[in-house]
């Protein structure tokens, strides 16, 4: 919403990543809209369900296309809304419950399709609005409330997934860098496939991991970001798999395959070989 | 006396010719002029198993596969013995001695379907085998079969003359080793060449056919009996600039795809059959709330889970109607025949458009799988509507006020956010107590837009009347048929338009004493709604898993009435 909507009564809690993570998006839309001169409206971003998905109506200034939609379908929603209109610039929004969990049977495919949309995952590790249940990305043995006794699973890690699965640009960041994130996430937009921008979003409520992801020089703890080196071959997927060796969350662009086709680049070479039938022609295939 | 139609039940092994022989029949006998009706019912599995077909052949419109068979076509033992009793009296039974022999029936003469065929150098022509056995049980004129044949097999190949030269001979050695028994069933009278071009197709095909005249952008579907077809037919022919026809990988991707699609500003669609339109619950909730256009084809067949794949039923309209948590009633479109689905998938993407909400469009594996001849459609006379479409400056509230407002194009001034939870007029989401009624009530009023005045009605003075609905519309009409010349006093009431029905019908029906609905289904869902109206409703259900006989709605349909006269006589 452009202005204060009194009705409008959700709120993230103060210190939410997810505040960095709107800002970052608001920018990378606003330099693709300065870039481009294509009009906010061009722009379509669908989110899921949790606090993530709010951010669709806490966007501030000229306001994009919304679709808030139900959980963990984002993907899907956002593959009708692409191949409907190749033409818009296609956002989701979705948090690690959203995405990984009750969406998870959804990325399959669109990386199968290298479908050409760009996703923002804000990973805090636990479902916040439901009040603090293990996610797939919470540790093994963490206390939650759904795991009084530690958790019983292994953590995901998503970034693995996502290169095993082809999708073709996968991307770490960090909340608490606005602006290095609006980069990525504008990169993740001009890519011509499926692109994931996998995010650190802490959630000061329940899984507060500012002082692990940034670190504390004064309490000796080093820190779990690390940004990806420039030399790293972000076109390599074996160099993509071997940056993830490292421990700790990297910031920047880990994988990148340009040459690949995106599924509306596809469809369209195959059109250019099937001539269609009217629908008068169609009927009088079955006239005798 | 010559026979005004003829029914025969091809039975056997999937791939024996089962299909084929029925189809081709059909196809014989539409191209002569005759009307035509086949039935098919299949097995859940990829090659063999037991099938059955059934082909109808009359000089009038044919309403139902017919219910009991002049000629069984047994291709090998197993169907002779289950389909034997499906033969009425006076009938014949062919069965192909090349697989099997039978002792002395007197109702049966054997015909070496495969060596026959095998004969003309063709193994393929074993149907032509049957059919020209069939023609001269019925004495239909050679010549008939011979233009089928000629016509079907041209195809400019240099082996066509070969072909057609082999599928002659195998109906002329079916006709003379039939007409060597001694065997005849009767004389079919000449075909009543029906006015105007005609088609032949099945009621999938005539749906897919239909969303296309009513200018279906987007179709994204699963595979799953009896609905797959469609997907096929959109995955061919659903191409060009503009359109785009695609498999996902669940009916949950199917039903979120098309939702993004509709919100896009495309017609959009898919079709899938029970379990997938259970996993279609929740994004029909959200296309109900956020107010998206859409249509979802549920293909009916048989019980709940997996059920009866491949078996016709009509116990899907409490889930059509309500298909999701909350307060929802989705607009439902049931039809009853292959013509009625090219003109109700119209009918739906109409509604889809004027309402900018999901609509329902019922069928069943009955009519997916029948193919039957009808007048070619005129699409000059086709009325194709489109959503009311927002066209002016940002800052819009889409969802303003208590009934339909304009719906903005993403790509357009009017941003806002579709929202699956209660949300203002912005789009934003809201608790407040009053916004809750609002939208819920801007929600419930926009039905009203679908409300037609469309329905059959005959005799409407009496006070018992029948109103079947969906694919029972054909054995009910006959059944109706058949208790007009009885002298049973009743009335005739039909629609496919289940929600909302026809307003001006709904207060018709209310007059009469009882209102007796024939479904396919236990617990009389149809008529179970009609009494929430206050419709004295009495269902007729049937749960086999195979559709109405004509011959057993004659005999409820006048028992209920019957008991109804004494109770009206005794009040």
């Amino acid at each position: 919403m452009s202005k204060k909507n009194e009705e409008y009564d959700f709120k993230w809690c103060p210190g939410c990543g997810d505040f960095g993570v709107r800002r970052a998006l608001e920018f990378a839309m606003i330099d693709r809209l300065e870039e481009t001169g294509l009009p906010m409206e061009n722009n379509v971003v669908v989110a899921g369900i949790g606090c993530s998905g709010n951010l669709v109506h806490l966007l501030e200034g000229p306001q994009p296309y919304g679709f808030h939609g139900i959980h963990g379908r984002g993907l899907p929603i956002a593959f009708g809304v692409k191949m409907a209109r190749p033409e818009l610039n296609v956002v989701v929004v979705a948090g690690d419950g959203d995405f990984l969990s009750i969406g998870g049977e959804h990325l399959a495919p669109q990386a199968a399709r290298n479908l050409n949309i760009c996703a923002v995952i804000m990973d805090n590790g636990v479902y916040g609005l439901t009040k603090g249940q293990s996610s797939p990305t919470t540790a093994l043995g963490q206390i939650t409330s759904s795991t009084p006794y530690g958790k019983l699973e292994s953590a995901l890690n998503p970034l693995e997934l996502y290169l095993t699965l082809g999708v073709s640009f996968v991307a770490s960041g960090f909340s608490g860098q606005p602006r290095l994130l609006a980069n990525l996430i504008k990169q993740g937009m001009d890519h011509p496939g499926f692109a994931i921008i996998h995010v650190q979003s802490p959630c000061t409520t329940y899984n507060d991991t500012y002082e692990a992801l940034k670190g504390n020089a004064k309490k000796g703890i080093e820190p779990l970001l690390w940004e990806v080196p420039g030399e790293h071959d972000s076109s390599s997927r074996s160099a993509a798999f071997e940056s993830l060796h490292r421990p700790g969350v990297p910031v920047g662009v880990i994988y990148r395959d340009t040459a690949r086709p995106s599924l509306e680049q596809r469809l369209a070479e195959t059109h250019k070989k099937v001539a269609p039938k009217t629908v008068e022609q169609l009927m009088d295939t079955f006239a005798f | 006396m010559q026979m005004p139609d003829f029914v025969v039940r091809f039975a056997g092994e999937g791939g024996q010719g089962v299909v084929t022989s029925a189809e081709g029949l059909a196809q014989a006998a539409t191209q002569v002029g005759y009307h035509a009706l086949t039935f098919a019912t299949f097995p859940s599995q990829i090659l063999g198993g037991p099938t059955w077909t059934q082909s109808r052949i009359s000089t009038t419109p044919v309403l139902s596969p017919g219910d009991a068979a002049d000629v069984l076509v047994a291709f090998n033992r197993e169907a002779y013995d289950s389909h034997k009793d499906e033969v009425r009296e006076g009938g014949v039974i062919i069965y192909n001695s090349s697989d099997f022999q039978l002792e002395e029936d007197p109702q049966s003469v054997g015909l070496a379907i495969d060596d026959l065929a095998k004969s003309t150098g063709n193994a393929r022509a074993a149907n032509m085998v049957v059919i020209g056995a069939l023609a001269h049980l019925v004495n239909m004129p050679q010549i008939y079969l011979e233009e089928f044949v000629t016509k079907r097999f041209r195809r400019g190949r240099a082996e066509d003359e070969q072909i057609i030269t082999s599928n002659i001979a195998a109906l002329t050695l079916g006709r003379e080793q039939i007409a060597s028994s001694g065997f005849v069933v009767g004389e079919l009278a000449p075909p009543l060449i029906p006015e105007g071009k005609q088609l032949l197709l099945k009621g999938n095909e005539a749906l897919s056919l239909g969303a296309l005249a009513a200018g279906l952008d987007l179709y994204v579907g699963y595979p799953i009996s009896p609905a797959t077809t469609i997907l096929v037919f959109m995955e061919r022919n659903l191409v060009g600039p503009g359109k785009f026809a695609y498999q996902v990988s669940s009916e949950i991707e199917s039903i979120t795809a098309i939702l993004g699609a509709g919100f896009a500003g495309k017609k959009a669609m898919t079709a899938t059959a029970g379990p997938g339109f259970s996993l279609m619950s929740e994004g029909l909730g959200l296309a109900w709330m956020a107010e998206i256009p859409l249509v979802v084809v549920d293909v009916q067949r048989g019980g709940p889970a997996t059920g009866l794949p491949t078996k016709t039923e009509q116990s899907d309209l409490m889930a059509c109607m309500f298909p999701a948590h909350g307060d929802v009633k989705l607009p439902v479109i049931a039809v009853g025949s292959v013509e009625e689905c090219f003109y109700g998938a119209i009918k739906a993407l109409n509604w889809a458009e004027r309402y900018q909400g999901p609509v329902i469009l019922m069928t069943e594996m009955s009519l997916a799988e029948r193919a039957q001849n009808i007048p070619k459609p005129d699409l000059s006379r086709v009325l194709v509507e489109h959503r009311q479409v927002y066209q002016g400056h940002n800052g819009y509230h889409r969802y303003q006020g208590y009934e339909l407002s304009p719906m903005p194009i993403p790509g357009n001034p009017g941003a806002y956010v579709a929202n699956g939870s209660e949300h203002d007029e912005m789009g934003d989401t809201t608790h407040l107590p009053s916004r809750h009624v609002q939208m819920t009530e801007r929600r419930f009023s926009k039905i009203k837009l679908l409300e037609e005045n469309e329905y059959e009605r005959e005799n409407p003075q009496e006070s018992i009347v029948l109103m079947p609905w969906g694919g029972s519309k054909g054995p009910a009409r006959e059944a109706y048929n058949v208790l007009m010349e009885q002298g049973l006093g009743i009335g005739w009431y039909y629609t496919m338009f289940l929600n909302p029905v026809p307003p001006r019908m709904l207060e018709e029906l209310k007059q009469k004493e009882v209102v007796i609905v024939p479904e396919l289904n236990y617990q009389g869902q149809f008529a179970s709604i009609l009494r929430s109206y206050g419709v004295r409703a009495q269902a007729i259900t049937q749960y086999t898993g195979l559709p109405f006989k004509v011959s057993d709605l004659v005999k409820r349909v006048t028992e209920i009435t019957r008991s109804q006269q004494k109770e009206m006589v005794r009040a």
